[in-house]
């Protein structure tokens, strides 16, 4: 478990992270949003000990960072921004280094090394140095170093920046994969990933948390949540007689050819008598659906109140 | 831990050309001073003082590239985070990372073997004192080390911390010389002058290049190793997320 209770960090005049308060606890999964500069990475870079908080306190599995800090790294796994690694070393050379660092010896170390290379898939390159690798495999090693001792706190600054679409689904099925009692934090600007992977989504904006819930809470919480989208057939007809059906309170033109009906909490479903409408009205329509809600603009709408 | 930092950077080393390059200048520029600067033929005398004596300044540009890596290119390239992060002391981290560039001059001191074959077919050298003056000359290159080691913390630029290094170091070996002594007489009290000569290396290693290996200077040479990775230390606990 990871309490974060009061984090401040400041640099010079500048606050960073301001007062953050948050909880995570074994088997979260927590997608960590918020817009460039927000203080993501300044958090992580706390939690995992490489920046000294300017007040606020860490405590993983109820010990302080800073009074046993040794203890504590040996249990998370990191992938800093940009996955750094030695250039001048080869793949094996590399996670064999971190295999030592890590306290693993011999057959245990052969063993995990074995393990890590099938799930990150790095046999093809395992000889080759980092430097001469492509982004999409020097970020599988970055990968591949945080998970070889099988922390119980993953920590992964955004760990699908610069991969291809088939990388990007690989790594959030090897997220997903990670056993149940662990947890995982990951940074990230792709809204769609922490729907895909988290089952907690925390948004901070300016150093301070804006939102804490799951994805499904914040896709609620977009207006478009359960709105229901009609798509036409060619031009858009005069719709001002939506407007007036019980139930609806907005109607909102999203492209040339297709609108959102916006309607109140209380009447549950408005399909069946919108479907009704149009069919009296003979408009011909391409498709009717309920959206699930935009996320962009819920982001949007929680990072720009602070700002 | 200490271990582990110390065997990747000194396998980090032979990676990349660095270590061969510097090796080989190392041997190469030994002989040269040796030889033709240092008259080994002309005195006459079956001993390796000609080496030794040019060997601060040998080390005063050399031992500066080697260090000047060790810290910088972490900063640069990110990979700091990753160590830091790792379940490892700083201070393991410094030691490592000092230890294998330390080795790396101990290596290159010992190919220099081929003079101490060359001197003892000519001659009955002193063999106690040229193994003792060796010693005192890796002491030495501890301490070149150290202070590369630190100036390497202070910056991100790999030049820059060669060129600090090269004028600390200079001014290390310098405060010995005759030169800086008598421009500083009649100006300063004499104790002041004392320290600055203490300060100095050359001084340090004036009897050691003899073979006179005496505590004093053993002490001087691990007191400022010690006192410059400690700096080394406090620099990279600062600076290193900047």
């Amino acid at each position: 478990m990871i309490q974060i209770t009061n984090l401040t960090k400041k640099f010079g005049d500048f606050v960073a992270v301001d007062n953050l308060n948050l909880e995570i606890k074994a088997g979260d999964i927590v997608g960590f949003l918020g817009p460039n500069g927000a203080g993501k990475s300044t958090s992580m870079k706390m939690i995992t000990g490489f920046l000294e908080p300017s007040s606020g306190e860490i405590k993983i599995n109820d010990k302080n960072l800073k009074a046993a800090p040794i203890e504590i790294k040996q249990k998370i796994g990191y992938l800093p921004e940009g996955a750094p690694a030695y250039g001048d070393m080869t793949v094996l050379q590399f996670l064999s280094f971190i295999a030592d660092t890590r306290g693993l010896k011999k057959a245990q170390k052969k063993q995990k090394l074995q393990e890590v290379v099938d799930k990150v898939e790095l046999q093809s390159v395992l000889n080759r140095q980092i430097d001469n690798l492509s982004k999409g495999f020097k970020r599988r090693v970055g990968l591949a170093q945080a998970i070889i001792h099988d922390p119980q706190v993953l920590i992964l600054d955004e760990p699908t920046d610069g991969l291809d679409p088939n990388q990007k689904h690989q790594v959030r099925a090897l997220i997903k994969n990670l056993s149940k009692d662990k947890i995982v934090i990951i940074s990230t600007h792709i809204l769609e990933e922490v729907s895909a992977v988290c089952n907690r989504a925390v948004i901070i904006a300016k150093g301070k948390k804006v939102f804490d819930g799951t994805p499904f809470e914040l896709q609620s919480k977009s207006k478009y949540n359960q709105a229901l989208n009609v798509e036409f057939e060619g031009q858009l007809p005069d719709i001002s007689q939506l407007k007036l059906a019980p139930g609806v309170t907005d109607v909102v033109q999203r492209t040339d050819t297709m609108i959102s009906i916006l309607s109140h909490e209380s009447y549950g479903n408005i399909f069946p008598q919108i479907m009704d409408l149009i069919h009296l009205q003979g408009w011909s329509i391409k498709a009717m659906y309920n959206e699930q809600g935009q996320l962009d603009d819920v982001f949007r709408e929680l990072t720009q109140e602070v700002a | 831990m200490t271990t582990v930092i110390f065997k990747r950077e000194f396998c980090s080393f032979f990676a990349t050309p660095v270590a061969y390059v510097f090796i080989f200048m190392f041997l190469m520029l030994s002989g040269v001073f040796t030889f033709y600067l240092g008259n080994f033929y002309e005195r006459g005398q079956s001993d390796l003082q000609p080496f030794f004596n040019f060997l601060p300044w040998l080390y005063l540009f050399l031992v500066p590239a080697i260090a000047m890596k060790s810290w910088a290119e972490e900063r640069k390239s990110g990979t700091i985070e990753l160590l830091i992060t790792l379940p490892i002391s700083c201070w393991q981290a410094v030691l490592g990372k000092f230890f294998a560039t330390w080795a790396i001059l101990g290596l290159s001191l010992i190919l220099t073997f081929p003079l101490w074959v060359t001197v003892n077919y000519l001659g009955q050298p002193d063999n106690g004192s040229i193994l003792a003056a060796y010693i005192g000359s890796w002491l030495m290159a501890g301490a070149f080390l150290a202070i590369g080691n630190c100036m390497s913390a202070l910056s991100k630029n790999q030049v820059v911390a060669f060129i600090l290094t090269v004028v600390v170091c200079f001014a290390f070996v310098l405060s010995g010389t005759t030169m800086v002594l008598s421009s500083l007489k009649g100006y300063v009290p004499a104790i002041v002058l004392d320290t600055v000569a203490s300060f100095s290396f050359l001084s340090h290693f004036e009897a050691i290049s003899k073979g006179v290996l005496s505590l004093k200077d053993i002490m001087y040479f691990v007191l400022v190793i010690f006192i410059w990775l400690f700096a080394c230390h406090i620099l990279v606990e600062q600076k290193k997320a900047d």
